[in-house]
């Protein structure tokens, strides 16, 4: 293939240097967007990135601040990256999320006297049967019909995100709550219990056992295994008798089943109830998490990490009258990156010694 | 050289990696004749013909148009030239209409065209030809005859003298065949020349004005109207080369393996493509499978190993009734298969060796209750590499970024080493050199002395005539004929591959 004078050639096999350099250099290239833009709006971008990440990770409050965003990233980063282990594209993640906190919810306000060893699993299944059914309703038509996915999960974020916005405007609006659209707050069996006196609550630990799990599940399992060959071959798959839409409904119920538990956690172990757009596009950030991660559940939990830290920076740096915008920015131009990058992986770059080194012989054409 | 020629390719080599694709062919085309480029799957028209259309450039040779010395860059320089080719796999957008796909990509159309016009045009070359297209129609509208009118009409919009159509009946019925060559004897008697690519004796007999027969990259004949017969075209696709017979130990005859008994099935279009199949293959056979590629092989070993539900009949392996079962119930009754489509079918081309070792054991000898024996499958990896001489960089990359040997031994190496009962071994050697050939055909052998049932399917005769016991000849998803292998005659086959059955066998 080639480009004007760049001449792409794949490479023998896949350069190991590339797979680390690319994600690390997809983000200084992301930063160096974002200071151009700071640059032009007539801000020193120096500083503000300073500011950004010596508070999001240099102050203890930012710190742990950093680590309760990184909860909802990181579950919802690692339940989308299941359905993209078997090449699913689940755009579905803050739907389901939503589904998720919509069941937990429930839960929480029609069996508020239980106590917490009751109530709090019941949330938990609730918060991934939620997610679940959410994930699945797509890959029916997926499995059966391949009505693409991409575009059905999409649409579900929607209607999910409007029956959670239906119930807290109507049904379930707390009557003493001054008209707000939330509803009641939880009552002390339905929280999560939190680290000491920071707001970093148990989700954390959903999040890195899943991880964990899922390290296992994709590594060690024959399940694992089964996904990883039909993500990458479905013709490899049948050839071997694998079966394929009862493996694309059980990955897309576990992905969003995942996102799902995202969402419970929220409310559970943050907002302590459910209220319209308590999540601001974290089933959408973890897309990018995932790939940035390359869908290892391990680096997942550190990509969640970095970006709940942007998060909280970003929000740091508004008070200086950096648009909160920026920080969208920056994760788009990761992706962006990212995406572009990869390209380095299979091929390497050569620039074209003359416009016609291939052609053999001299003669002219006709 | 001489001008009554409109082209001329002379001496054109073309190498690939580990095959010389067009070895020193010579080729000329006349004004206004149909000729034909006869010869089996792999013998070199495909190549000769992109050689000729700027698709590929040739490592050795030259090309004349109208006398003059031509180099082309790409097929756009080729049509400016006058020679346009028509692909097997129709180039048209499905959601354009037929005039504009006729103009996509002509760079003298310009920026706002008037369709008008341009249909008007395009009217006039149909009717002019015969050619019924409507240019008003939406491709997706379209019959697969009238898309190939389309992509005629749209060399012809171009200026084309020289058209090359690439097995043009293959994807057509037998009245759209007829039609089609009813158009070209019109072209050709308006002076164009139209080369049509086939392997179909019956085609050349019926348009060919002159054949050019390919056999392995070469060029072995060229005959006129007039001066040959179908069994010199036969023979001289088949070639009469005494077939390189390697130590094979006499058949030691066992029990029946596989046996298929009135077997229907249907194709990928949903029309029949076996019919009425009854074979069995013995252990410590090879039967072969003779055959033009698209006569129903591929439903064949899709057949006998799951993939593809029979419409109608009975399959049993070692006795048991297996019709109706999908892969896995084949697999755990030790079928093993050699597909096609190593990359596509055989192997997972993004996961490594270790993993692809183990796509058949995975759920057996690999697995620890719901766990995989990562262990075990390293251990696997590394014995039946060194066993099968496999080639790596390293265990962990992608198989994708092995060559064709490789990969094929891999795949060998691991569907033998699951001891079957019964291989299914598709167009093994395609593609590979000869040393990757040789070791593969020794792997199948050394099975066969096991008293392994070997069901061959292959398009390449000597291939075998080298490995089999039996021959089975294949032709429009029927069986021709069955005869032993030793004593079988290479004309034989090749007539019965073109479908004549040996009672309708003229003498010449």
């Amino acid at each position: 293939m080639k480009i004007g004078l760049i001449t792409l050639e794949k490479r023998a096999a896949p350069s190991p240097i590339m797979a680390v350099m690319v994600p690390v250099v997809s983000v200084f290239m992301a930063l160096l967007v974002g200071a151009i833009f700071l640059k032009i709006t007539g801000r020193e971008p120096l500083p503000i990135y300073f500011e950004m990440f010596s508070r999001a990770f240099g102050t203890r409050y930012g710190l742990s601040e950093t680590i309760v965003k990184s909860i909802p990233l990181m579950l919802a980063g690692l339940g989308v990256a299941v359905a993209f282990r078997m090449q699913l594209w689940n755009i579905g993640g803050e739907g389901q999320l939503f589904m998720g906190a919509f069941a937990a919810t429930w839960v929480a306000l029609s069996f508020p006297d239980q106590a917490a060893y009751l109530l709090l699993p019941l949330m938990f299944f609730a918060g991934c049967a939620g997610g679940a059914v959410w994930g699945l309703l797509p890959a029916i038509p997926r499995a059966y019909m391949g009505v693409n996915e991409i575009i059905t999960t999409l649409m579900l974020n929607y209607v999910a995100i409007l029956w959670v916005e239906y119930l807290v405007y109507g049904p379930w609006k707390d009557p003493h709550g001054y008209n707000f659209p939330l509803t009641a707050k939880f009552t002390a069996g339905a929280i999560l219990p939190t680290m000491g006196d920071s707001r970093i609550h148990a989700g954390l630990l959903f999040g890195l056992t899943i991880a964990v799990v899922l390290w296992v599940v994709f590594n060690r399992t024959k399940w694992g295994y089964e996904v990883r060959v039909i993500g990458d071959s479905p013709g490899a798959a049948r050839f071997a008798g694998m079966n394929i839409p009862r493996n694309i409904l059980v990955v897309m119920a576990v992905s969003g089943a995942i996102c799902g538990l995202a969402g419970m956690a929220e409310v559970s172990g943050l907002m302590h109830r459910l209220q319209p757009g308590f999540s601001p596009g974290y089933g959408y950030t973890a897309i990018i998490i995932a790939w940035l991660a390359k869908l290892n559940p391990l680096a997942i939990v550190l990509v969640a990490f970095l970006f709940g830290g942007l998060q909280v920076g970003g929000y740091i740096v508004q008070t200086t009258g950096v648009p909160a915008t920026m920080v969208a920015m920056l994760q788009g131009s990761v992706l962006f990156f990212i995406l572009g990058g990869d390209i380095l992986l299979r091929y390497r770059l050569r620039w074209r010694r003359s416009p016609d080194s291939g052609a053999p012989g001299k003669g002219v054409g006709a | 050289m001489g001008a009554e020629f409109l082209v001329q390719l002379k001496g054109i080599t073309k190498r690939f990696p580990g095959v010389v694709a067009n070895h020193q062919v010579d080729l000329t085309l006349m004004p206004g004749e149909i000729h034909a480029l006869l010869g089996e799957n792999g013998s070199g028209k495909s190549t000769l013909m992109s050689v000729l259309t700027g698709l590929y450039r040739p490592d050795e040779g030259e090309v004349f148009i109208g006398g003059q010395r031509v180099q082309f860059r790409s097929p756009h320089d080729a049509i400016k030239a006058g020679v346009g080719m028509v692909h097997q796999h129709f180039k048209l957008v499905d959601t354009f209409t037929v005039a504009q796909n006729v103009i996509l990509g002509d760079r003298r159309v310009p920026f706002v065209p008037s369709m008008s016009e341009i249909e008007d045009q395009i009217e006039r070359i149909s009717s002019g030809y015969g050619l019924a297209v409507n240019p008003r129609a939406y491709v997706w509208q379209l019959s697969v005859g009238e898309k190939q009118r389309v992509e005629i009409v749209k060399m012809l919009y171009r200026g084309c003298s020289v058209l090359i159509l690439d097995e043009p009946t293959a994807v057509l019925t037998i009245q759209e065949s007829r039609q089609l060559f009813a158009n070209i004897r019109e072209m050709a008697a308006q002076g164009r020349t139209v080369v049509v690519i086939t392997h179909k004796l019956h085609e050349v007999m019926e348009i060919a004005d002159r054949v050019t027969v390919l056999r392995r990259g070469e060029a072995v004949a060229t005959f006129k109207r007039g001066g040959f017969t179908e069994r010199d075209l036969a023979l001289a696709m088949v070639g009469r080369d005494v077939v390189s017979q390697v130590e094979k130990p006499p058949a030691v005859q066992k029990d029946v393996v596989l046996e298929l008994q009135d077997v229907y099935a249907l194709n990928n279009l949903g029309r029949l493509g076996l019919r009425s199949i009854s074979l069995t293959v013995r252990g410590g056979e090879i039967l072969g499978i003779a055959g033009v590629a698209g006569n129903g092989q591929r439903e064949l070993s899709e057949v006998v190993t799951g993939l593809r539900p029979a419409l109608r009949g009975r399959i049993q392996v070692d006795g048991t009734d297996v019709t109706g079962e999908g892969p896995r119930g084949f697999i755990d009754r030790g079928v093993a298969h050699v597909p096609e489509d190593r990359l596509g079918a055989g192997l997972v081309p993004g996961l490594n060796a270790v993993d692809n070792l183990i796509l058949k054991e995975y759920r057996r000898k690999m697995a620890r209750g719901p766990f995989l024996d990562r262990r075990g499958a390293e251990s696997n990896a590394l014995e039946l590499i060194g066993r099968f001489g496999v080639r790596l960089s390293s265990l962990y990359n992608p198989v994708k970024f092995m060559s064709g040997g490789n990969l094929q031994r891999l795949l060998l190496a691991r569907e033998i080493s699951s001891e079957p009962r019964l291989i299914v071994a598709v167009y093994p050697v395609r593609g590979l050199d000869i040393a990757a050939t040789e070791a593969v055909h020794r792997l199948l052998l050394e099975q066969r002395a096991q008293g392994t049932a070997i069901l061959l399917i292959s398009e390449d005769l000597d291939e075998i005539f080298k490995l089999s016991d039996r021959i089975a000849v294949l032709f429009e998803g029927a069986v021709t004929g069955v005869l032993p292998a030793t004593g079988a005659d290479a004309e034989e086959i090749g007539l019965l591959m073109m479908g004549s059955r040996k009672m309708e066998e003229q003498a010449v």
